[in-house]
């Protein structure tokens, strides 16, 4: 079995966004780029069934801020193979978009799953995985926390409200879109990201950028206008505290 | 192209979702200012039908496919709903239904989308979408310029109420796409959650804590206040994803939905999926060492002390 994960950078949400002087994107000048956290499920969901399956995995990033951090990092959790398309610009790649020059370097490769995160912070335009797999034409799952290989099927957990799951088996190739792997994604030890960013290999493929993009346009990125803001308390810790409990027993409880 | 606003009637469990109402609600709205008519999709289960009065239409559909939520069914089905129709725009919520058929529609019924819709306008004959992207720290105003388009909504935006309100809509029952036979997708097991264990949603008060609690170790501090509080310990997901507490602890979107008197919470930023289980709680108390952390728009009550501090302070006050 083939998995391919695509992975994505996205700003780290720690840190202050700014809008920059158009007022249509963010300020990338000085943020910190990371790797998408839901990806970050999809690569440990898919070294699962490389343990279990002896599957062979392949990551493929755009060429973002950062991402051979992310793709040298993967290789040291156990990924086979890394590939990163180039030539994809500077600003935001919307998702639509993204989709297009990931389908186009599918289209030359062979698999049987493609796992992605669930979505991205940024994906304003709808999300990945099901955008990917209604343009592949291949069956696709999202919100998904377990995927089980069996033959040449997948039985995908599918997580709804308050508890619900759905399992669905589906006919490969597809492409599912991970919510949670059935564990905690794994740590690479540095001297491992080390080796394999000195062992090289990335492999780089000029991208097919042609797309009709989102066909969306963004007049303004603002900062939410606040409906409400917090009482802030401040103070020292105890302080702080006893103000919260004034509060809670205000509400007739803890006496 | 029609004036008409589309909403996809969500049915996972059986029951219609709250969202449903919230969508009818808004297409109304849109449809009377554009002069169009509500129309609901309603797979699978016709007797909901009449629980649907805000719409002007509800067209029905059957199938063994879509007695319950199939990706791959669903996909077609309302494919073939917004060929046949050609509504203005097509309203889905952002729940797995809406983050699972959405994309994919835009892409069969080629039409602009935008996900994450906190407020919908018209000018003109524009349609202007606002959505709140990372996770809640900024708003994007964007027109659909195109003459049809597709919105996912975060559950809460719009009142129920107007949804909610009776009527008599037109029932119609369109056949299923014929390639509905061959599924790629078949749905083999629902499950339900087991009852027994906590039960978080009729606790008065919740101590809550986020990922701002670091490591597993440290969880401690905040069930040692829990314990000393007798309230329950409840938490946002990657709590749960890490394995550190089970799935009947997680308040939230794929979580449970809990209404306390007192919400307190610890590390927890405020994306809008942890906010859908917590906001109608009746006091929200935020410790949250980020200022600019959009849990301080929700909450009554917040502080940036840092969680470490905070929390033993408040167990040594509490026992006394
Ligand atoms: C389909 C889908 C469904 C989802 N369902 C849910 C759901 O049901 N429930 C849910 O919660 N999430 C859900 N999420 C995830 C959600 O988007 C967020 O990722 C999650 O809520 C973030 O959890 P958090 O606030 O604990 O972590 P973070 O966003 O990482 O926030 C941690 C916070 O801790 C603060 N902090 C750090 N150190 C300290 C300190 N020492 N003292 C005080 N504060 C500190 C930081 O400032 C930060 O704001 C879902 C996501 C998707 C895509
Ligand atoms: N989610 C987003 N995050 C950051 N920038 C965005 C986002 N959406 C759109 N933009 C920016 O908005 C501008 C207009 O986007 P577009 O109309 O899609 O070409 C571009 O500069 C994009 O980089």
């Amino acid at each position: 079995m083939h998995i391919i994960v695509p992975m994505k950078q996205i700003p780290d949400l720690v840190e202050e966004l700014e809008v920059d002087s158009e007022g249509t994107d963010i300020d990338r000048e000085y943020l910190k780029f990371v790797s998408n956290e839901y990806d970050e499920q999809a690569l440990e969901e898919a070294l699962l069934i490389k343990e279990s399956t002896g599957a062979e995995i392949t990551v493929v990033g755009l060429d973002e801020e950062d991402i051979d951090q992310t793709l040298y990092t993967a290789i040291a959790k156990g990924a086979d193979k890394a590939v990163k398309l180039t030539g994809t610009g500077d600003g935001w790649v919307d998702t639509h978009t993204r989709a297009d020059i990931l389908a186009s370097w599918l289209s030359g490769q062979s698999f049987d799953l493609i796992l992605t995160g669930v979505q991205a912070v940024d994906d304003l335009d709808g999300q990945l995985a099901t955008l990917l797999g209604a343009r592949l034409g291949i069956p696709h799952a999202a919100v998904v926390v377990e995927v089980q290989p069996k033959d040449d099927k997948v039985t995908v957990r599918q997580e709804f409200s308050a508890g619900m799951a759905i399992e669905q088996e589906i006919s490969l190739p597809a492409i599912v879109g991970i919510q949670a792997a059935r564990q905690a994604p794994r740590y690479a030890p540095i001297t491992r990201i080390r080796q394999a960013m000195q062992s090289g290999g990335l492999e780089e493929v000029a991208a097919n950028t042609e797309s009709a993009g989102s066909g969306l346009s963004i007049r303004r990125l603002y900062l939410p206008e606040k409906a409400g803001h917090a009482e802030m308390i401040d103070g020292s810790p105890e302080d702080v505290a006893d103000k919260i409990l004034e509060l809670i027993r205000s509400k007739g409880l803890l006496k | 192209m029609s004036n008409d606003i589309l909403v996809l009637a969500e049915n996972p469990g059986g029951e219609l979702a709250d969202t449903t109402f919230e969508l009818l609600g808004k297409a109304k709205e849109l449809a009377s200012s554009l002069g169009g008519q509500v129309i609901a999709a309603l797979f699978g289960t016709p007797e909901l039908a009449q629980n649907l009065g805000a719409a002007d239409v509800v067209i029905t559909m059957e199938h063994p496919s879509l007695a319950h939520y199939n990706p791959e069914a669903y996909e077609k089905a309302l494919t073939k709903v917004v060929q046949e129709r050609q509504p203005r725009l097509v309203l889905l919520a952002t729940t797995t239904l809406g983050l699972d058929l959405a994309a994919a529609l835009s892409v069969t019924w080629d039409a602009p989308l935008v996900s994450y819709v906190v407020g919908l306008d018209i000018e003109g004959s524009t349609i202007v979408a606002t959505a709140q992207i990372y996770g809640g720290k900024l708003m994007a105003e964007t027109a659909i310029e195109a003459d049809k388009g597709i919105c996912t909504v975060i559950a809460g935006s719009f009142s129920a109420d107007l949804g909610k309100s009776t009527g008599s809509p037109n029932i119609e029952q369109m056949d299923p796409p014929s390639e509905l036979d061959n599924e790629k997708i078949s749905c083999v097991n629902l499950s339900r959650p087991e009852a027994g264990g906590i039960d978080i949603t009729t606790a008065d008060m919740l101590v809550s804590v986020g990922r701002g609690i670091q490591s597993e170790d440290n969880l401690e501090i905040v069930q040692e206040l829990a314990d000393a509080m007798g309230v329950p310990l409840s938490s946002s997901r990657p709590i749960i994803d890490q394995g550190w507490l089970p799935k009947p602890h997680q308040v939230g979107k794929s979580g449970l939905k809990v209404k306390p008197k007192v919400y307190l919470m610890f590390g927890i930023s405020g994306a809008p999926e942890h906010l859908e289980g917590m906001r109608d709680a009746e006091l929200i108390i935020a410790c949250n060492t980020d200022e600019s952390a959009p849990i301080f728009d929700v909450a009554h009550y917040g502080t940036t002390v840092d969680l470490f501090d905070l929390v033993p302070a408040l167990v040594d006050k509490v026992q006394g």
